[in-house]
């Protein structure tokens, strides 16, 4: 009974915005705001099986080796910065100046030293621009690290590896969630705004070139697929995190008893 | 009796920017095999420097501490601590039993020994049903416990506690005291107690080293004769605990005026 009354609150919103565009759209005459009914009705011819493994797939591989190349980076760098106070003082406000810098704007360089026609230039613009929130957080997760828990390690002789893993990882795990979660929404971002410089294949190349040729219901189904792929990756990841930090909850809740 | 913890002409001075700070001046004391001593001291003593000296998580500035023989540069494998902060020391993301055995694990102990060592320890501090917890669904008296069979798992030749009771509350303490002393009888560990309370000290200790104010010195080592059998009430009832307990805090007052030893 719980599980149905969060369900109905979760979908009432979503419904009646559907049922509104629906309703208000349905007399459209307009050639850029075609009736619901007409987007939903070429949905399914639009993303065919060609345009599935043509352009939706090789978008969404680009985009979870990006993001994977930039987690790894990302945490790997930001362990070793955040452990090493001096290499900290020396990189912080650089990684600072980086961060700030919005990421779109490297496309043109990196087209300038890749080209932007290939699939590698498309990967590094989405792990420059996820790399950074991934690697801040890192930062500060590892220095957050509580003192007495590295002092025990230190004592049961922990050995290096085992200190990385067990300990500096876990214990830095909820940051580094926070910045993960973060770079997926820039990944989502870039794997659409990498696509639409080089016109070529892929799901933001493909609304493109639907906004170019004036097939303006294709084009908002476009637009509504990226949104469920959106919204299925955040769940993907909400479920993920839901499973590793699940000690993490509990520990908060506890505090909050106490 | 032959010598488990060695500690001569320890020193520690603390220097930042341009000021130097003396914590500890001079000492040296040694522990016996299978002893169990106390060490109190006015708050600011240096215990908790002492403690890390000895346990090798900072180093001294001159003079040696030597546990079985060895000297101690960095955590020796002989060796077990317990914190007072037995909520920051336990991994939140590991089982009371994953905790307990990680450092086993880290021994290389193989996986038979490994089940069996947890077991025991567990069963020692009357945490077999929560093995399989998190550390933070416990009550503070519980997760000192699983510290502590942590630490008995581990087999070490010298038990360190620092302060281990300060944050727990009075009737889980008087458990927890009668527990270590009941542990270090059916184990043989040497402990090595930090503490800043006197009747605890006196309770728990065969010997008790009150410690002066900073820059620290032994002031005086006081030997606790009371009887081996020790129980909250009849011992702490007992005349000659009163008189320990008097003396021992007599000490402490003399050590906050400032007073060193002759």
């Amino acid at each position: 009974m719980r599980l149905l009354t969060t369900l109905a609150y979760a979908l009432a919103l979503p419904i009646v915005l559907v049922v509104v565009w629906w309703f208000a759209s349905a007399g459209s005459e307009s050639v850029f705001w075609p009736p619901l009914s007409k987007i939903v009705g070429v949905f399914g011819e639009t993303w065919n099986a060609d345009r599935w493994t043509g352009d939706v797939l090789p978008s969404l591989a680009r985009l979870a080796v990006g993001y994977l190349v930039a987690l790894v980076l990302g945490v790997l760098l930001g362990v070793l910065i955040g452990l090493h106070r001096p290499v900290r003082a020396f990189c912080e406000p650089t990684l600072e100046f980086f961060r700030a810098v919005p990421p779109p704007v490297l496309v043109p360089v990196i087209a300038l030293f890749l080209g932007y026609t290939g699939d590698t230039s498309k990967v590094v613009t989405i792990a420059v621009g996820c790399v950074w929130p991934i690697l801040l957080n890192t930062v500060e997760g590892v220095r957050g690290l509580d003192e007495v828990m590295l002092d025990t390690a230190r004592c049961y002789r922990l050995s290096a590896w085992t200190r990385l893993r067990q300990v500096v990882l876990r214990g830095a795990s909820p940051q580094i969630a926070a910045g993960a979660r973060q770079a997926l929404s820039i990944g989502v971002i870039l794997m659409v705004i990498s696509e639409l410089f080089g016109a070529n294949r892929g799901l933001g190349a493909s609304i493109v070139q639907f906004q170019r040729s004036f097939a303006i219901p294709q084009m908002w189904t476009g637009i509504i697929l990226l949104g469920i792929l959106g919204f299925l990756l955040s769940v993907l990841f909400r479920l993920v995190e839901h499973y590793a930090l699940a000690w993490y909850r509990g520990l908060r809740q506890a505090d909050r008893g106490a | 009796m032959p010598t488990a913890l060695d500690v001569r002409g320890l020193k520690k001075t603390y220097t930042t920017g341009g000021t130097s700070l003396e914590a500890i001046e001079q000492l040296d004391f040694s522990i016996g095999k299978g002893e169990l001593v106390c060490i109190v001291g006015p708050s600011g003593a240096g215990k908790t420097t002492l403690l890390r000296c000895i346990s090798g998580l900072l180093d001294a500035t001159a003079g040696v501490v030597e546990l079985d023989g060895t000297a101690v540069t960095e955590p020796p494998a002989g060796m077990a601590v317990v914190f007072q902060e037995y909520g920051r020391s336990l991994f939140p993301w590991l089982t009371v039993r994953q905790n307990v055995e990680l450092p086993l694990k880290e021994k290389k102990v193989p996986r038979a020994r490994r089940t069996e060592l947890v077991d025991e320890a567990l069963d020692a501090v009357g945490l077999s049903d929560s093995a399989a917890s998190h550390p933070w669904q416990l009550s503070g008296g519980m997760q000192q416990r699983v510290a502590i069979a942590r630490a008995i798992a581990y087999e070490p030749s010298v038990l360190l506690m620092d302060e281990p009771f300060a944050a727990v509350d009075a009737q889980t303490r008087a458990d927890l005291e009668d527990l270590v002393r009941e542990l270090w009888k059916r184990l043989g560990v040497t402990v090595l107690f930090v503490t800043h309370d006197i009747d605890e000290a006196v309770y728990l200790g065969e010997r008790v080293l009150v410690l002066s104010n900073r820059p620290t010195v032994i002031l005086e080592d006081v030997a606790i004769d009371l009887p081996d059998e020790r129980d909250q009430l009849t011992t702490r009832s007992a005349p000659r605990f009163a008189e320990l307990r008097a003396h021992v805090y007599e000490l402490i007052q003399k050590a906050k005026k400032g007073e060193r030893p002759a």
